[in-house]
This record gives structure tokens, sequence and C-alpha cells, in this order.
């Protein structure tokens, strides 16, 4: 199939600013669809709220808009009802880090089969430019108007403490990364984690002096590098790309399946 | 207590428990298949009890992070196709405020039990109350009708407990089954039903084919709205926001009214198909008490006590608060000298008889609001000082 035959094609062109990532987001997901040769049928995408939530109505799977910050807990329904569907749930870092984040570290540790994709562009774009939990230690916002005296998190740290069994980060620049990256988390067996950093020329860019779009991508192809390059020995701010983790775990719904056929043994 | 079963009574099926306990019967009496939630007082054994169940029976249960997550959790099971529940109490219920009101736009079909505590904020957690009648009905921000059932005694708390499935899928809606403290705790014999006695009533599925456009929006001409299952063929977007008849954002005022009337009106429009209350001694009675929930119980006794001695008291039992039934209220108050109101709060179904009635001087609270049981007494008291007469 097409990549054009998994949206809503009526939808476009889409709502998100000239030179937004999540546009490239949404190209690299269809992508990455196309290339696991999902059927639109099986896929649920269940979204939160802000921009990055508006993807969900792009693309033609079952799509659930919901609320802000508990994507995550309806997905967590829909997947534990129907296993069998592939649930994926984009979410802006606000979105999934602030509000959300109670839920974000409890779906990481129950390691229930879904994706979930961190569309980090380290503001609130959505509502005009206020801080994040990713925005940087300095960075300025609407409501950051003398720079940002909070600390941010780092996703794939979290991710991992809080017990993913798939974490991965790369940026909207890296396309084809991120295309394979996604496919890799929606195949893993458990909670998968993708960070992606995406950006908001509209807002973060502005407000932070750090140009458009083009040059917040060429800061993504300078100051990013493969995991284990020589180069982050010698310079530590530089950040890493790659898989983190990969690994298995006893799959929450799969669990769930097993204690049912136990007590139905038990029973009989 | 009155007690209607619907199945003759067999060694088997009589039993003797809690009435946390027999909801969590009724709704598996129901067919709830998914059930998530999170521990909270005075509700916690119903979901203990589905914990234990619901494996046995095929269906899952899921502990959450948070009262939040447990009712967009059964939300997002509700859309696979399956009946669902949650349960908790006062803090619990005021954290499902969100996405109870995601439930009403989005018209999804689930049940939320909220076993009422002494309130406001953590108040009383062991204690009863009655305070959440009007959080029912109001606590979601913006506009919107709502459905809450409520029960007395554990017979009733089953057949409330599965009407609350069947209204959730008759009119695409979330249904609040405000239980308290007291009925939640007591425990009392019960006549479970056999399968088939109390009628079920199954998820409308749209017949629309694979190919053909499929409007999840848009109502029939009797106001219900078929469903179809994520993981089946047609695709379709459920949102929050005001949306068309196929569930994309829309801003147009013609939508945006269509769609507000509309979740009014299928609720609204259906309050006598809705309204459920049980009349005791209504015919002759010159006084008449208006009860709900574990006041009702102290409130028939008191009935039943004056009967014997020649007084002609009559109870109104309310079984559904939302709607709230005001016609079938001013006709049972129509003819009788005054009518106490017997709650558990300041008055708030209390307000609601007022506005429904053409004399609402003659409407009178009797409550208890100190965590403890209102008794026959305290409602006695509250009558001989309206007649006069003194305590």
């Amino acid at each position: 199939m097409a990549v054009k035959d998994y949206i809503r094609q009526r939808f476009f062109p889409h709502m998100w600013c000239p030179g937004c990532g999540h546009g490239t987001i949404l190209n690299a997901l269809l992508r990455a669809v196309e290339t696991l040769g999902l059927k639109k049928q099986d896929i649920v995408m269940v979204s939160g709220i802000g921009c990055s939530a508006r993807i969900s109505g792009y693309v033609d799977f079952h799509s659930m808009h919901t609320l802000h910050g508990r994507a995550l807990a309806f997905a967590t329904g829909v997947k534990m009802s129907k296993p069998e569907l592939n649930v994926i749930v984009p979410m802006g870092d606000g979105d999934a880090l602030a509000i959300g984040g109670n839920h974000f570290i409890h779906a990481a540790r129950r390691n229930i089969e879904m994706t979930a994709i961190v569309m980090n562009n380290r503001i609130y774009g959505m509502t005009g430019g206020q801080f994040s939990p990713l925005s940087a230690h300095g960075s300025m916002g609407t409501t950051a108007p003398y720079g940002n005296i909070d600390h941010d998190f780092d996703v794939v740290e979290l991710a991992t403490a809080a017990g993913a069994t798939f974490v991965a980060r790369t940026t909207t620049y890296h396309v084809h990364e991120l295309s394979d990256f996604i496919a890799q988390a929606i195949s893993h067996k458990g909670f998968s984690v993708l960070e992606v950093l995406s950006q908001c020329p509209t807002h973060y860019g502005r407000r932070n002096r750090v140009g458009g779009a083009v040059d917040i991508l060429k800061t993504y192809k300078n100051n990013t590098v493969r995991i284990g390059s020589d180069k982050k020995q010698e310079n530590p701010d530089l950040i890493e790309r790659g898989v983190f983790v990969k690994k298995e775990l006893s799959e929450y719904c799969r669990e769930y399946d097993r204690l049912i056929a136990r007590e139905h043994r038990e029973a009989e | 207590m009155n007690k209607t079963p619907e199945t003759t009574e067999t060694s088997e099926n009589i039993k003797f428990m809690q009435g946390n306990d027999v909801c969590a019967q009724g709704a598996l009496y129901a067919g709830v298949e998914f059930f998530a939630g999170y521990p909270i007082t005075p509700s916690t054994e119903i979901a203990e009890q589905m914990a234990m169940q619901l494996p046995k029976h095929g269906g899952k249960f899921m502990q959450m992070e948070d009262e939040i997550s447990s009712l967009c959790a059964i939300i997002g099971a509700s859309l696979t196709g399956h009946k669902v529940m949650t349960a908790t109490s006062g803090p619990g219920f005021s954290l499902m405020q969100e996405a109870l009101g995601y439930a009403v736009m989005a018209e999804i079909p689930c049940v939320i039990v909220n076993v009422m505590r002494g309130g406001p904020s953590t108040g009383l957690p062991t204690h009863v109350g009655q305070g959440d009648v009007n959080q029912a009905r109001y606590g979601v921000h913006g506009d919107h009708a709502i459905i809450a059932l409520t029960a007395s005694n554990h017979q009733d708390i089953f057949r409330m407990t599965v009407e609350a499935f069947n209204f959730a899928e008759t009119y695409r809606t979330p249904v609040i089954l405000l239980l308290d403290e007291m009925t939640g705790h007591l425990r009392e014999k019960v006549v479970l039903p056999e399968p088939g006695a109390i009628p079920l009533v199954k998820r409308l599925r749209t017949a629309v084919s694979n190919g053909v456009d499929y409007h999840p929006y848009l109502p029939r001409e009797d106001g219900r709205l078929p469903m179809s299952d994520f993981g089946e063929h047609h695709r379709y977007n459920v949102t929050g926001l005001y949306h068309d008849m196929w569930g994309f954002p829309s801003e147009d005022p013609k939508i945006v009214y269509g769609l507000i009337r509309h979740l009014f009106d299928k609720i609204e429009n259906n309050i006598h198909q809705i309204a459920r209350f049980r009349k005791y001694y209504l015919k002759d009675a010159d006084i008449l008490l208006i009860s709900y929930g574990a006041a009702a119980r102290s409130a028939l006794h008191l009935v039943e006590n004056r009967r014997r001695r020649g007084e002609k008291l009559g109870l109104l039992e309310l079984q559904t608060l939302w709607p709230f039934p005001g016609e079938i209220i001013r006709e049972a108050c129509r003819n009788v000298k005054f009518t106490i109101v017997v709650e558990m709060n300041m008055g708030q179904v209390l307000e609601q008889v007022r506005l429904s009635v053409d004399t609402p001087e003659k409407i009178f609270l009797a409550n208890r609001i100190d965590g403890e049981l209102i008794t026959p007494t305290d409602i006695r008291n509250i009558k001989r000082v309206i007649q006069g007469k003194g305590i």
C-alpha cells in the first residue's frame, strides 16, 4: 500500500505551522507502518492534547483524540481489552511528562505492549510557548520570561528507570533512522518509548533565538551523535541517539492471559 | 426491607453478603468484561471482587495508578466493544470528572460506581454520607446530562447495577451508580436472580457493511447510535472536542448546537424510561417521605412503624436521581399535607423536590450530616416539629 493510503487525505494540508517537525514524524510513522505491512484496522492511535495530539486525526487508523496527558491510560484499556491490536501513542513533551508523567512511568513499569512516541519540541506549542518539563534549564518561554529555573527530564533515563523495555531517541533531521526506530518500537513485544526531538520554530525557535526550522534541524545534525561515539567523550553536551534499551520481559497482556488460563485449568 | 426477588429462592441462590460484593455480582450478571480501578474506602471490595471473579469469567481486571487512569482505561476498553465498569468513592470520583466529561462527549457506554462517604475532601472515609448527588449531576465542566442511579438494599443494588449497564448501552452514555458506605458494607440477604430473569441490553452495533460510509455519531430516528468496535473494519475518530457525525472535530455552530442538544435530549427526553422508584403506602398517605439509598431504610422503617399506629405515612424511594424525576415527585406531593425529604446531606435532593412542586413551602428536610446513619427517630422528631407537637 502507498503511504497516502494510510492518511485521511481530506484533512490535508495539516494544521501544523510551516517548519514544524511533527509532519516529519507523521511521514516517518507512515513509512514504518508500510514497511511492517500492518493493516489499517489493526492499528489504534491514541493521542492526548496539544500540537502533537492532532496527528491522530490525519491517520486512517482507529483513532482516539483524548485528554491532556491521559493518552496512555486510554490506550492501556484499548490494548488490554483487545491485545491483538497495535497501539501507537504519540504524545507531546508536556502531554507525556508533565500532566501525563504518572501514566507514563506506570505504563513503562507494566510493560504493556504499546509504542509511546514523545514528540519533544521542548515547549507547549498549542497554548503559545510555555516552558515544559523538557525545556532546558535557562531556556525561555512565555511563562519563563526571565529564563527557566526548572531542570528538565531526560526522557531516555526516565523511561529506562521506569522499566520500559525498548527505549530509543532520534530527531526529525535523521528521517531514515526515525522511520527505522518507529518500526522497531512498534515491533517490540513490550512497552516501547521513542523520544523524537522535533523542532518548533514558531515558539521555541523564536523565543530562544535559535533561528528557524532549518537552523534547529542543523543543531539536531551537529549536536547529536550515535550512542558510543567518541565525540561524546570529547564533548559531554552532545545528545546521544540510538536504541538505548532493548530487552525481553514478560509482557502485561500475555501475563494476564496466562493468569486466565491458569484459573480456568484450576476451575476444571 | 421490602424486597422483590426476581427469582424463586433456593438454597443455592440465597446469599448473605455485603452490598459492594452484591454490586460486583450484579456487574458480572450484566456481563462486565473489563474493570479498572484504584483502591479507595469504602468501595475497595468491588475492585477486590472483580480481581477475583473477572479472570474466571474470561474478563479482565486492572489496578491502575489512580482514578483518572481507571476511568480512561475503561473508556478505551469500551471502544473495543466490551462492557466496562470502575468503582470509587468521593476523592476518586472527583479525579474522574475529567474523563467522565469525555465519556459524556464521546458517548462511551461505561458504569461508574461511587460508594459515597462523608466529604468534602478526604472527609469521613469509613462513614456514610450522601453528599455527592449534585457532584454526580454537575461535577463535569460544561453543560451535559447524566444518568445516576442508587439503591437502598441488596436486592435493589443487584438490580440497579444491571440497570446501570443497560442504560449505558441503550443511551450510549456513562451511568453513575451512587451507593453509600452503609449499604456498601452492610451484610444482608440477597437472592441472586437466575440468568435471564433481568433482561440485559446488548451493545447496539452498526449493520453498515465494510466499504460503506459509517457515521458513529449520527443518531438513528430513535436517538440511538449504533457502534463499531475498534479493530473492526470501520475506522473512525473519537474526540472530546465538538465533532461531526464521523467523529472529527468541528466548530460549525450548527454542529455544536446539534450535538449539545442531542446529549441533553437523549437523556432528558427519556426521563420516564429511566426513572426507577419504589412507592410504599402512597395511595392514602397524607404525609409523604421522599428518600433514597441508606436513608430510605430508616424512612421505610418509620413509615411501617407509624402505619401500625394508624398514621398515614407514605414513602417514595428514588432509585433514579438523575435525570431528576420531577413529574413523579409533583404527582406524589400533590395530595399530601406535607413532604419530608430524608437524606444525609444539606438538602441536595430537597432542592430538586422544591423546584418540582407547586407548593415548595410544604417540603421539609430531615437530614443527618455527622457521618452517622439517620435513624427513624431522627425523622420522627422532624415530623413532630412540623406538626407542632414538639419532640
